[in-house]
């Protein structure tokens, strides 16, 4: 990967430009690694870093390093899919390299005040410099324009590549879904003494963000993918994609209601909570069957011949099929409903949730894009599967699903006992917290968090040496 | 289309399907956003005067005794505002109120709570929930611990040093609070507290005597 934007065999400049992001985007994912393995040891050891790197710094860069290396892949995975599918170049390649040397440079100033500054005084400019407190969206001000900004030149690119060139369906659903994604992010920029509408418009943008826009982001790169690797036919995918788009947005939009049971915001949102958001699990099923039908079909009507043209993306893509039903669907639906979720709210249930939804509906997807942009970079017709990639898809997989069950038993303890039992607050938390059951679950959690880890230098490594290995073989 | 194709396979079908389904949810999704938020904008300090309920009510319910009930009808647990109490030995002005809470809210970001706590049941969680943190029974320990008079007097001292008040192995560090930001930062969770939350959390801290009594069953 390395070496993949110095290779020649990119007819397009908006694939180097793919590759560029991919590579900060790994950079970042380690960093999301490492961070949860500090924090994760924090459960444990509470004296671990005390007062030099808290909790609270190592969870901040944990899950904002996340949110960015997922938002550089996806951009990444856009300017690598867009002269695929519009059939020329992208329109404005130099403004959109800048843009990504400004927001790469942005990141890691935010980081290295996150790191090093962490906290600032109780004033507005705290919330403009230094970090803005509130949970994924951390970022200060001065960032979040930066980012804007940026964004506006992706989308600027996008956009009129788009007209001028080839018009798929794909990248119809592509376009119109990007212009929601971009424009949500506004909803988080502002700041009130109300907590209660804080949290609102806050969770248009991190709802609205991972449970529509970036589903239907992963619905449109999977036709892409599946056209790509397996040669899917195209009215098929395409086909498939509108009928994501209507059951995900059907359902995801007004399953926003499942974050507003209990934070201030009218009853009503109960019944469209729970209605909206129970459905949402019925559009990753048919991403599910979509995937597996069309991979069997082609294996079918490709006869002797292997049907597959990269197979370590296309195991990752199958894992997000999989993935992102069980994790998305499965565990989210596990504590939907308000009569559920009065106990399970704000317990480690949701971080196994979260952990199991962000890893297989978005991480897998992404790492997939990344090795097919590894095999444009070398030219080769086809990608065979190294031993490292095994290693990395299973160790990761199997780390992060340990990590989920861990964390699920740890949520399950602290809803009975910490909710259940002792009706919450100081001493019912602690209680539940200090339990061998729960602290036995914090221990394996960190188990399966260092096999994660382990899974993730397997496939830095491949990465770093799949291309060449290729090449070679073509 | 053909004549033969079936509207089930059609792309346009889909294609204008998923347009009108997502137009259509957006659009019940503006409507409801506004009601709500006419109901969750913060109250007055004539609604407490006149004792008008509001889902989130005014700064000045800072000068108010809050507890959280029953409620026979709503069949959950709802904040009651009770009678006028000094916070802070004082009775607070809607400006001094509002600009308290300001600061309190200010510094709830600034310092970065949400990563270790919960509020409203959103966060991280290595730290207890905060949505009623005001009303939670520790308070009276810690107000002998810190040899306060007051709650708010025990939670200012708390919040400027928690490392050296810590109750457990798992502590809170020293965030170099001021003691105006503290004061801001209690306003803020007593606030907090009076906010209706549609009964989250449920049964708040119902168990914790008995349990500190080494539970009914041993006597």
């Amino acid at each position: 990967m390395l070496t993949s934007i110095k290779n020649n065999n990119f007819k397009y400049e908006s694939q180097k430009l793919g590759m560029m992001y991919f590579r900060v985007a790994i950079v970042l994912f380690g960093a999301q690694l490492l961070m949860g393995l500090i924090a994760a040891i924090q459960f444990l050891v509470p004296g671990f870093l005390f007062e030099v790197f808290d909790f609270s710094v190592a969870r901040m860069v944990h899950i904002n390093a996340l949110v960015v290396w997922m938002l550089f892949a996806m951009i990444g995975s856009v300017y690598y899919m867009l002269p695929d599918e519009t059939g020329i170049e992208t329109v404005g390649i130099k403004l959109g390299k800048l843009a990504f040397w400004v927001l790469t440079a942005a990141i890691v100033v935010v980081v290295l005040v996150y790191i090093f500054i962490q906290i600032g005084p109780g004033k507005e400019s705290t919330i403009w410099l230094i970090n803005e407190g509130r949970e994924y969206l951390e970022a200060p001000r001065w960032a979040d324009i930066g980012i804007v900004v940026v964004i506006l030149i992706f989308y600027y690119n996008v956009f009129f590549t788009f007209i001028k060139g080839r018009k798929t369906g794909i990248m119809t659903v592509m376009v119109a879904n990007l212009l929601a994604l971009a424009g949500l992010y506004l909803a988080g920029m502002f700041f009130t003494d109300n907590i209660s509408i804080d949290q609102y418009w806050w969770w248009w943008v991190i709802h609205l963000w991972v449970e529509a826009t970036w589903e239907v982001f992963v619905g449109t790169l999977a036709a892409y993918a599946l056209v790509k690797i397996i040669g899917a036919k195209r009215e098929i995918v395409e086909m498939w994609l509108w009928i994501e788009v209507l059951m995900l947005f059907g359902s995801g939009i007004l399953g926003l209601g499942h974050h507003y049971f209990w934070i201030g915001t009218p009853e009503y949102w109960w019944e469209i909570g729970a209605l909206f958001s129970s459905l949402e699990p019925v559009p990753l099923v048919a991403m599910f069957v979509h995937v597996l039908y069309d991979w069997g079909k082609e294996q079918g009507e490709s006869g002797s011949k292997p049907a597959i043209t990269n197979t370590p993306a296309m195991a990752w893509i199958v894992t997000n099929a999989f993935g992102n039903f069980l994790g998305a669907g499965i565990w989210g639906f596990f504590h939907t409903l308000p009569q559920v979720n009065i106990y399970t709210h704000g317990t480690q249930f949701t971080a196994a949730h979260g952990h199991l939804a962000f890893f297989g509906a978005y991480a897998t997807i992404l790492i997939g894009m990344m090795y097919l942009g590894i095999q444009g970079s070398v030219g080769a017709k086809r990608m065979k599967a190294t031993f490292k990639s095994k290693m990395a898809i299973f160790l990761i997989t199997f780390g992060v699903l340990g990590m989920t069950v861990a964390l699920t038993i740890a949520g399950y303890e602290q809803v009975l006992i910490e909710r259940a039992e002792l009706g919450g607050g100081w001493d019912a938390f602690f209680t539940a917290q200090n339990l061998p059951w729960y602290v036995q679950a914090q221990v394996w959690r960190t188990i399966m968090g260092v096999v994660t880890f382990i899974g993730f230098v397997y496939l830095v490594w491949d990465l770093l040496t799949i291309g060449k290995q290729a090449q070679a073989e073509n | 289309m053909s004549q033969n194709q079936s509207v089930w396979t059609s792309i346009r079908f889909w294609r204008q399907s998923a347009a009108w389904v997502t137009g259509f949810a957006v659009i019940l999704l503006i409507l409801l956003t506004f009601d709500t938020i006419g109901q969750i904008t913060m109250g007055t300090d004539a609604d407490l005067k006149n004792g008008i309920t509001k889902r989130v009510p005014a700064p000045t319910v800072i000068n108010y005794h809050i507890d959280y009930k029953y409620d026979q009808k709503r069949g959950h647990e709802v904040p009651v505002i009770g009678k006028k109490e000094p916070f802070f030995g004082k009775e607070w002005s809607p400006k001094e109120a509002k600009e308290l809470l300001h600061l309190g809210k200010l510094t709830s970001q600034a310092k970065n709570c949400m990563n270790c706590h919960t509020l409203l049941g959103n966060g991280a969680y290595y730290a207890p929930d905060l949505t009623k943190a005001w009303i939670d029974p520790k308070w009276k320990d810690m107000i002998a611990m810190t040899g306060s008079k007051t709650k708010e007097e025990a939670m200012v001292k708390f919040l400027m040093d928690p490392s050296n008040n810590a109750t457990h192995g798992r502590r809170m560090p020293n965030l170099k609070i001021t003691k105006d930001e503290a004061m801001g930062l209690v306003a803020f969770l007593k606030h907090m507290s009076s906010i209706d939350t549609n009964g989250f959390p449920r049964g708040f801290s119902k168990g914790v005597e008995e349990f500190k009594a080494g539970g009914t069953y041993a006597h």
